[in-house]
């Protein structure tokens, strides 16, 4: 079966500082896959060059078979349509309410009646686990964990194939990061979606993911949990055997 | 099709086919509302024949069923019913645990008087509002008298670099034209009584009380006025301004002083500068139009300023930066929420600056006229 996402021999530079340097990186349907990598390794910029938000110096990224690196920006709509971002800090219109927030794509991308276009948003601020009341509220007046369940309800309103999370746990509590990771995982498994997660949240990881990808040096290192975390790259060993990655090692087995 | 009926014996077979997805969602809705109900009997589905199903076919599919069994029908799946249908009762039987927002009920009459009330409220604390930021900019000037480190004097040379020498074009050239203006409609008045001197007369007095500085005034308020509150306000958002205080620093002291300070540097001078322009734009048409030559125009000039009239302009200067600076911060600070009230409250900082010079040009005339200057 053909990948999801498929990005070959990837080159990004900004001046002389070259980012990625031939990075290869195949996600399958139905798999939740974590990105990860130190700061300034280019996880960011690995998403927003899979958003087609950034145009790579060299190589192809193929999203459901569509090449998106040479196409045109009337083009890409049509991959658009199929994937969901969940921003790091939300990035919801402040100067909508949530419900309308969640409305907005579906409102731009496909002509339904506003009743059936409410119920559908209502739909997916339920889905995410926010309170009836929150659909009116506005973005200034939510909390942390809020902002990110709003900000997944507004990724899933065009019932995407793919969905793109960057941090989704940054900034939450253990306790909230760990119910957040429950829901995607079972939004995940209820939708049958293809996640692609950058994260820094060990816990996260051996909880929810089912490959990661590491980058280093410019090039990703794939393979499953188990695989990365015997990998003897230097990076990857104080990553995953560090002082700080012991609690979720022994938490996640 | 994606929809097909079929009686059997007072059973109805329905069979879904085709692609029960969002890029179908219009037809289906329509077609599903087209659907009679019936009543009683029982309805089989089929769902064996659907390609693919998403999270709002889903939807669309269990709200019809959903109107089936609430019109008495019984309903049975053949072949199991699709799993995002049974995802959703999932989601929908958390409901009960989930508080819902409770319906807005209350009748027109009931809701007018509440926003009268909102209004009022509002009022009254955008008043409180003011006078309170008078209050601590008043506080916090005192404080800096205290000690010159805190007067923060490279921000005030910003300032006075950008409210300013950046502004210099636009009110040199705008002051020149305005003086011609005036000019050329004096010269057309006055040649009726074969007055045409007099035009100096209107040009000096007009441009160095009033013109110079209204329009200067205008000009800055328009530029900077705004630019204080949308700086401002996209700092509060950013949460820059709760960091200032977090670190111990009086955002008062940093942000709107240095303002306040810097206009009321920037202001007269480029007052001066407009007097200057109106002038000369004055000396040209008056050589143009009535044939003085410039000599005799400067004598004119002499002659026709008493030794307040420049003075009466150039005071009014930094009363009206202090106007524009406070009402431009004001509605800066303002901002809490929202990229909306951004753009709102720079709006009105603008309109209400400009208001504010005028109305106080206009208290200054008064009081000129009973002091006899």
């Amino acid at each position: 079966m053909e990948p999801v996402i498929s990005v070959r021999g990837l080159v990004n530079r900004f001046g002389a500082q070259v980012v990625h340097d031939g990075l290869d990186v195949e996600i399958r349907a139905g798999e939740v896959f974590g990105i990860v990598g130190g700061s300034g390794s280019g996880k960011s910029v690995l998403l927003r060059t899979l958003l087609g938000l950034q145009k790579p110096a060299g190589g192809s990224v193929r999203i459901e078979g569509h090449e998106i690196t040479r196409q045109r920006e009337r083009d890409l709509l049509a991959v658009k349509r199929r994937y969901g971002v969940m921003f790091q800090r939300g990035a919801l219109f402040s100067s909508l309410s949530v419900v309308q927030n969640v409305e907005l794509p579906i409102t731009e991308h496909y002509r339904i009646g506003s009743g059936l276009r409410r119920e559908l948003a209502l739909l997916r601020i339920r889905m995410v686990g926010l309170p009836g009341i929150a659909a009116e509220k506005f973005p200034s007046e939510l909390s942390g964990g809020m902002t990110k369940r709003a900000a997944l309800a507004r990724a899933l309103a065009l019932d995407p194939a793919i969905l793109f999370l960057d941090e989704p746990t940054s900034g939450l509590d253990p306790i909230s990061a760990a119910a957040f990771d429950q829901l995607v995982l079972e939004l995940q498994k209820g939708l049958s979606l293809t996640v692609v997660m950058i994260t820094h949240d060990l816990d996260t990881i051996f909880r929810v993911c089912n490959r990661v990808g590491v980058i280093v040096d410019g090039r990703m290192i794939t393979g499953t949990l188990d695989e990365i975390v015997r990998h003897d790259h230097p990076w990857i060993r104080d990553y995953f055997h560090g002082e700080r990655s012991r609690a979720a090692w022994t938490g996640g087995k | 099709m994606q929809l097909e009926i079929r009686d059997q014996g007072g059973r109805s077979r329905l069979r879904l086919s085709g692609r029960w997805t969002v890029e179908e969602s219009a037809a289906l809705e329509a077609r599903l509302l087209k659907e009679a109900i019936g009543t009683g009997g029982d309805v089989v589905f089929d769902a064996a024949g659907i390609e693919a199903m998403d999270l709002t076919g889903a939807w669309l599919l269990r709200s019809f069923e959903q109107r089936l069994k609430d019109a008495g029908r019984h309903v049975e799946w053949t072949g199991g019913r699709p799993e995002q249908l049974e995802f959703i009762d999932r989601t929908e039987a958390d409901l009960d645990r989930i508080p819902t927002a409770e319906p807005d009920v209350r009748n027109g009459a009931h809701r007018a008087l509440r926003e009268l009330g909102l209004r009022a409220v509002t009022a009254k604390e955008g008043a409180l509002d003011v006078l309170g930021f008078i209050g601590v900019v008043t506080a916090s000037l005192g404080r800096i008298f205290g000690s010159l480190r805190r007067l923060r004097l490279a921000s005030i040379v910003r300032h006075v670099y950008e409210t300013g020498l950046t502004a210099v074009p636009i009110v040199a050239l705008i002051a020149f034209l305005i003086s011609v203006i005036v000019a050329y409609i004096g010269a057309q008045q006055l040649r009726k009584f074969g007055g045409e001197i007099f035009v100096v007369d209107l040009v000096t007095v007009a441009v160095l009380r009033e013109l110079g500085v209204l329009l200067t005034a205008i000009i800055v308020a328009g530029r900077s006025g705004s630019a204080f509150a949308a700086e401002i306000g996209a700092m509060k958002l950013n949460d820059e301004v709760d960091a200032l205080r977090a670190i111990g620093m009086d955002p008062i002291e940093v942000l709107v002083l240095p303002r306040i300070f810097g206009l009321v540097i920037a202001l007269p001078a480029l007052t001066v500068l407009a007097d200057a322009m109106g002038l000369a734009g004055g000396a040209l048409l008056s050589w143009y139009l009535v044939d003085i030559p410039f000599g005799q125009y400067l004598e004119r000039v002499q002659g026709s300023i008493g030794e307040m009239t420049f003075w009466v302009g150039i005071i009014k200067a930094p009363v009206f930066a202090v106007l524009i600076a406070l009402v431009g911060t004001l509605r800066g600070m303002q901002v809490r929420t929202s990229s909306r009230e951004l753009g709102r409250l720079t709006t009105m900082a603008v309109v209400q600056s400009i208001f504010l010079v005028i109305l106080a040009d206009a208290v200054f005339a008064v009081i000129f006229m009973e002091l006899d200057i």
